[in-house]
C-alpha cells in the first residue's frame, strides 16, 4: 500500500517579472519522511517553501497538502504545520515568551506558562525567556525559532536552513532534534538546506533543485550509495600507470589524468580490484580518493558550474 | 477577531515610538496650561482689547474650556503626525521586522489580519484623543476653572458656561472620526511598502498638499474643494457656530468615513492579493 501523501507538488512555477524562481515542479513529500530539498543558494528553495506556507501565490501549478488543495483550506492545513521560513525573525522589543505567546495564541493551542517554558526547555531558552529577542545571537533566534515552529505540536514540520549560523554543537543538537521529531514524534518534515551532508545525515527521500527546476528525487539511499564513484587513485609512477591501464580491461573507464592522479569512474566493489591491481603490477598508490558522482554534481552546481 | 486585536494593540503598546504621541501631546498641553497660568491676565487683555470698546464684559473669560479649545486649534494641525508615527508602523513595521513570516503562516485568515490591524489602529486613534481630551479639557478645567467660551471666527459668539461643554465633547468625537481617516490613510500606505517611513512621509505628504490645492483661489481647485478629505478634517469647529449646521457635519462625516470604508477596502484587496517576500 503506497504511503499516505503529506505534500503533492505538481507543475508548480513561479516568475518575478523575467526570472523563473521555480519552474515546474513536482514533489511528493510521504507521512513519516524527513524530506532533504537540496538546492545551491537561489535555487528556488525558499520561494517553495513560501509557496507551501501560502505566502506567495504560484503562477502556475497546483500543491496538495494533507490531501487537501493549499489554496481553499489554507487555514484547515496551517493549523498541523509548523515552519521557519529562511532566518527566523520575532518582535525584537517583546521578550520571547511573550513572542511565544502571541504565536502560539495566533494558532489557538495552549498558552499557559508551563506550556511555554517546557519549550523552552526543550531547546536549552528557558533562563531567558524574559530576555527581550533584540538581545538573543543569531543561534538563540534559531532555536527559538524552532520552538515556534513546534508549539501548536504540529504533523508537518517546515524548515528553512534550520542550522544556518549555529556553531558545530548547535548543528548537532537541531540535527539530533529533527531525527528524534521523526522517530519518536512521527512528524513528517521537510527540511530545505544546502548542504549536502546536512540532508544526508537525517533525511530518509531528497530532491536536488537547480535554477527552480528539480534535477534529481529519490531515497537518500537510493542517490547516494547504489551510484557510480568517481574515484581518483594517486600513484608515484604516473606514465607506466597510465600504459598499464590503456593495455588493460580499465581502459574504458579511465576518465582524466592530472600529474599523478587518474580519474576512473567505477562501482563501489572494483576500488579494491583496481587497488590490487596496480600493486600486483608493482606500481604504488599513495591515496585513493572517491567522490560520489551525486556530491560532485552537486559541488559543481552549488559552484554554479552546473547546468 | 478579538484575539487578533488584542495581539495587535499589545504589539503596538509595547513599542517606544507609540508613546512618542502621548509624551509630546502633554509636553506641549502643560507648557500652554503653564505659559497662559503665568500671563492670563495679559492675555485676557489682548484677546478682548477689541470687544472691550464696543461692548461691557462681564464674566469668567480665562477658564478650562478657553484653554482646552485653545490647544485643540494649536494642536489639530500636527496631531495627523502623531497619528501616522503609529498607522505608518502597523504593516511596514511587520515587513521590515520579517515577522509576517511567522504571523501568516498560523492559521488566521489574511482578511481578519488586515480587519485586525485597522481595529488596534482606530482603538490606539481613540485612545490618543481620549489622552488629549483628559490632558487638555480635564486638565485645564482642573487648574483654571469652567466659564464662558469666546468664538471668534467670522463672528462674535459667546457661549455661556453651561453651553460649552458637549460642544467641546463633540468636537473632540468628531475629531477622532478625523484622526481615523489620517489613520486608515496611513496604514493603507504601509500595506504596500515595507519601511515605516515611507507611509508617514506619504500620508503627510497628501495632507499638506490637498490642504494647499485647497486654499489656492482657482474656480477648479475650489470645485474640488468639497471632495478633498482633507476640507472636512477640521469640521469640528462647527461645534463652536450658533446656530450649528448639523447637515454640514453629517455630510463631512460621511465623506470621512466613505474615505475609511474606501481606505480599508483597498488595502485588503491590495493585502490578499500580495506576495509577502520580506
Amino acid at each position: 500500500m503506497e504511503k499516505e501523501k503529506i505534500i503533492e507538488v505538481k507543475g508548480l512555477s513561479k516568475k518575478y517579472k523575467s526570472i523563473i524562481a521555480v519552474d515546474n515542479l513536482d514533489l511528493n513529500v510521504y507521512r513519516g519522511d524527513v524530506f532533504g530539498f537540496l538546492g545551491p543558494n537561489g535555487a528556488g528553495k525558499s520561494t517553495t517553501i513560501r509557496m507551501l506556507l501560502s505566502l506567495i501565490k504560484p503562477n502556475s501549478g497546483s500543491i496538495k497538502i494533507f490531501g487537501l488543495p493549499l489554496e481553499k483550506n489554507r487555514i484547515e492545513i496551517l493549523k498541523k504545520v509548523g515552519a521557519i521560513v529562511e532566518k527566523p525573525d520575532f518582535y525584537l522589543y517583546l521578550n520571547a515568551y511573550k513572542n511565544l505567546e502571541i504565536l502560539g495564541k495566533l494558532s489557538g493551542v495552549d498558552t499557559s506558562k508551563k506550556k511555554i517554558m517546557e519549550m523552552l526547555e526543550l531547546v536549552g531558552l528557558e533562563k531567558r525567556a524574559y530576555s527581550k529577542v533584540k538581545t538573543f545571537s543569531h543561534g538563540m533566534k534559531q532555536r527559538l525559532g524552532l520552538v515556534q515552529a513546534l508549539l501548536h505540536d504540529p504533523e508537518l514540520i517546515i524548515l528553512d536552513e534550520p542550522t544556518t549560523g549555529l556553531d558545530p554543537q548547535g548543528m548537532k543538537e537541531i540535527r539530533e532534534l529533527i531525527v528524534y521529531l521523526s522517530k519518536e514524534k512521527n512528524k513528517t518534515i521537510f527540511l530545505s538546506s544546502h548542504i549536502l551532508r546536512e540532508v544526508e545525515l537525517i533525511a530518509t527521500r531528497m530532491i536536488i533543485i537547480n535554477k527552480g527546476k528539480a534535477q534529481v528525487e529519490g531515497t537518500v539511499d537510493e542517490l547516494l550509495n547504489a551510484e557510480i564513484l568517481s574515484v581518483t587513485f594517486e600513484v608515484d609512477e604516473i606514465e607506466k600507470a597510465i600504459d598499464l591501464i590503456n593495455n588493460s580491461q580499465w581502459k574504458s573507464i579511465l576518465k582524466n589524468t592530472i600529474k599523478n592522479e587518474l580519474l576512473f569512474e567505477m562501482k563501489k566493489n572494483e576500488i579494491s580490484e583496481l587497488n590490487k591491481f596496480f600493486v600486483q603490477n608493482e606500481i604504488n598508490v599513495n591515496a585513493v580518493i572517491p567522490v560520489r558522482s551525486l556530491e560532485d554534481y552537486f559541488l559543481k552546481i552549488t559552484e554554479g558550474t552546473g547546468k | 477577531m478579538i484575539t487578533l486585536i488584542n495581539i495587535e494593540l499589545q504589539k503596538i503598546f509595547k513599542k517606544w515610538r507609540t508613546y512618542i504621541g502621548f509624551i509630546a501631546v502633554f509636553v506641549m498641553t502643560t507648557i500652554v496650561q503653564i505659559a497662559l497660568y503665568l500671563t492670563q491676565d495679559d492675555f485676557i487683555r489682548s484677546t478682548t482689547r477689541a470687544l472691550n470698546d464696543s461692548f461691557f464684559l462681564q464674566g469668567n473669560f480665562f477658564n478650562g474650556y478657553v484653554v482646552a479649545y485653545l490647544i485643540l486649534n494649536a494642536m489639530f494641525i500636527h496631531i495627523p503626525f502623531l497619528i501616522v508615527l503609529v498607522g505608518g508602523d502597523l504593516f511596514a513595521g511587520e515587513a521590515t521586522a520579517g515577522t509576517y513570516r511567522m504571523v501568516l503562516t498560523r492559521p488566521i485568515s489574511k482578511f481578519n489580519f488586515v480587519t485586525s490591524k485597522f481595529l488596534a489602529g482606530f482603538i490606539y486613534t481613540f485612545i490618543f484623543i481620549l489622552f488629549i481630551v483628559l490632558i487638555s479639557l480635564l486638565g485645564s478645567v482642573l487648574f483654571f476653572g469652567t466659564g464662558e467660551l469666546v468664538s471668534l471666527k467670522n463672528k462674535i459668539i459667546i457661549f455661556a458656561s453651561n453651553d460649552v461643554l458637549w460642544r467641546l465633547i463633540g468636537a473632540y468625537i468628531y475629531a477622532i472620526l478625523s484622526m481615523m481617516t489620517v489613520m486608515a490613510l496611513s496604514i493603507f500606505f504601509s500595506s504596500m511598502v515595507s519601511n515605516a517611513i515611507g507611509p508617514i512621509v506619504s500620508t503627510m505628504a497628501v495632507i499638506i498638499v490637498f490642504i494647499i490645492l485647497s486654499a489656492i483661489p482657482i474656480e477648479v481647485l475650489q470645485n474640488l474643494r468639497p471632495y478633498f478629505f482633507t476640507s472636512h478634517l477640521s469640521q469640528w469647529n462647527e461645534f463652536f457656530n450658533d446656530p450649528i449646521d448639523y447637515n454640514e457635519i453629517k455630510n463631512s462625516a460621511i465623506i470621512l468615513f466613505a474615505h475609511i470604508i474606501a481606505l480599508y477596502g483597498l488595502t485588503t484587496f491590495i493585502f490578499l492579493k500580495k506576495d509577502i517576500l520580506s
